[in-house]
């Protein structure tokens, strides 16, 4: 992280001497198919889907007209949206500040290994390959209330564990607990970030009389702040697009065959997993609605969008001067 | 090296020192094994008999290992790998053949609208892939091809946003005088691109082919979404994300297959782990 990986050319590199008659020709054909691609999956759908946000649609009739209905459906008087809202919330909430505590923390115990670190690494890494259903059936599987191990050790000691994925109120904190899990790439990230920061703070430090709680607040913690950042905005979009996981612990702990969840399981138990995608999904894609399905996905779209902004804000910023062109 | 990082001004030897090495390696260990152990019982439940996976044992009484071949009779995974691996492997070669060019013009050529392209590529890769998802369904379902995986596999051939975004950063990293050189040598964009530039990054192709092969692999919501009806193109994950439901007590058969599904994508990375980690510190590096 100390050595910038973008090192664009000094002014007066050769490539800047000598523009070539025609030069737009080129990146054009270098950007020809990504250009298209961005018009035909990007640019083209995100007006579709502002077009289907004011229409009632069914995807074998022609879209109706309603105006601002849907929005105002969404905003006022669709309970289960208020629900799967405050859902995605929480998730992100909690995942993001959850997330970078824990990974945080992990990785300043990692970046003070000195025998072994290579396989702590690949432990710790190990989760976040699974395929999140794969991780998933690990957790319901861990976590279900009759026999699992977790519940068995807590026995153990005495304690009577939660129904986890069976109960509302400990269903999202399970959800959390798999998300920590599979933290590991943000983990490495900061412990790459960590070993980054130069001996000699810590050296200088140390003949301050500065402890190592005091180093790693006033030294660590600043040095590694555009990762944590960008750990910050990689939890947040996580939290956001909160789907897999929600779908398939609330149709496992339900009991249920149907990949999708129905209208029976999704959200199991009692609407604690519905998050604002899950709902948008069904909506879309189980019921229909593809206009409402449609006006959720652009409130879904704005709130992303703003923390895109941030990202990209904090991005110009980080690399200024050598991006100026 | 990791003796500076730690900040630790007595030597090793010391008592302090090896009383501070034992704390920390302790709390590793504990640390690695919170992330292990989950796998451990996982595995162990498989090798249950049907009996014992009812229970709350967490040491198999006696081993099965027939369970696995028990997941293969219930269920076609055969069909369902294929499936996975042509999604993943179409779109990773896709990937390669869009977004190389492309990352190499946002990251070494000058030209009027880069950094508009750019903004578009950070844009398209921070959208919830749920967003997009109504208006493109409706688009595939104007080409009949809904029920299949190639709604999924073809935008790669066009276009990837992270990829473009991580490739860029890789390009980055090569010394501009590298390329003049080339160019002094009489090297056009193209070659300067397949000679200096493609050899330079190979770790950094390799890393984001893993990750593109890995993503599409672990989709869920793509498959879902485009063949969730038609079961004859379901993924490994879209098969496993049913598989509990229709095995409703089997613990030890469910576990089994979790395991199969797991066992593709940990063997890729026991063979590939340098690319995977140097990939992986690359996405934060810009933070």
């Amino acid at each position: 992280m100390s050595a910038k990986p973008n090192a664009v050319p000094a002014a007066g590199s050769l490539s800047w001497i000598r523009p070539r008659p025609g030069h737009w020709i080129r990146p054009l054909a270098f950007m020809a198919p990504a250009l298209v691609g961005f018009a035909v999956f990007f640019a083209y759908p995100l007006g579709a889907l502002l077009y289907y946000s004011f229409t009632r649609y069914d995807l074998l009739n022609t879209p109706v007209w309603v105006g601002l209905r849907n929005y105002a459906f969404l905003l006022t008087q669709d309970p289960l949206a208020r629900k799967a809202a405050y859902n995605t919330v929480w998730l992100v909430v909690v995942i993001t500040v959850l997330r970078l505590i824990f990974a945080t923390g992990v990785a300043a115990v990692l970046a003070r290994i000195r025998n072994g670190a290579g396989l702590f690494r690949t432990l710790i890494y190990l989760p976040a390959l699974a395929p999140p259903v794969a991780a998933t059936l690990v957790f319901t599987f861990l976590f279900n209330p009759g026999t699992g191990p977790v519940n068995t050790v807590l026995g153990w000691v005495g304690v009577k564990g939660p129904l986890w994925f069976s109960d509302p109120a400990w269903a999202k904190p399970a959800l959390t607990l798999l998300t920590l899990w599979v933290s590991g790439e943000l983990i490495i990230i900061l412990l790459a970030g960590m070993l980054d920061v130069p001996a000699e703070l810590y050296e200088a430090a140390g003949l301050d009389g500065a402890g190592s709680i005091r180093r790693f607040w006033h030294i660590t913690l600043p040095s590694i702040a555009p990762v944590l950042f960008f750990g910050v905005i990689n939890s947040i979009i996580l939290g956001l697009q909160y789907f897999t996981q929600a779908v398939v612990a609330a149709s496992v702990a339900s009991g249920s065959a149907d990949i999708a969840g129905s209208q029976r399981v999704i959200g199991y138990p009692d609407n604690s997993t519905l998050t604002f995608p899950v709902w948008l999904y069904q909506q879309g894609f189980h019921y229909y609605n593809m206009g409402y399905a449609s006006a959720m996905s652009i409130a879904l779209f704005v709130v992303s969008t703003v923390f895109t902004v941030f990202f990209v804000y904090r991005l110009r910023r980080g690399s200024h001067g050598e991006e100026a062109a | 090296m990791a003796a500076a990082l730690t900040g630790v001004t007595p030597g090793p030897r010391s008592r302090r020192g090896v009383l501070r090495w034992i704390a920390t390696h302790s709390i590793a260990l504990a640390i690695g094994l919170m992330f292990v152990l989950p796998l451990v019982f996982v595995a162990l439940t498989a090798f249950m008999s049907d009996r014992q996976a009812l229970t709350s044992d967490l040491w198999p009484r006696s081993w099965h290992p027939e369970n696995f071949a028990e997941v293969f009779h219930t269920a076609p995974l055969l069909r369902y790998f294929g499936n996975s691996l042509m999604y993943s492997l179409l779109a990773t070669a896709g990937m390669l053949l869009s977004s190389v060019p492309a990352a190499y013009a946002l990251a070494r050529m000058r030209w009027r609208g880069r950094q508009a392209v750019f903004l578009i590529v950070i844009a398209a890769m921070m959208i919830p892939p749920q967003v997009l998802s109504v208006p493109l369904y409706v688009l595939w379902a104007r080409l009949h091809l809904t029920g299949t995986l190639w709604p999924l596999i073809v935008p790669y051939f066009l276009v990837d946003a992270f990829s473009i975004f991580l490739l860029r950063q890789f390009f980055l990293t090569i010394p501009q005088s590298y390329l003049d050189a080339a160019r002094v040598d009489g090297c056009g964009d193209l070659r300067a691109l397949l000679r200096v530039l493609l050899p330079m990054t190979r770790p950094g192709i390799a890393a984001v082919s893993l990750f593109c092969f890995m993503y599409t692999w672990n989709d869920y919501f793509g498959p879902l979404l485009y063949a969730g009806e038609n079961p004859d193109k379901w993924t490994l994950s879209l098969a496993l994300a049913s598989f509990r439901g229709a095995h409703q007590v089997q613990w030890n058969l469910t576990m089994a297959a979790t395991v199969l599904v797991m066992l593709p994508v940990i063997l890729l990375f026991v063979i590939a782990q340098k690319s995977f980690v140097r990939g992986i510190t690359f996405t934060g590096v810009k933070g």
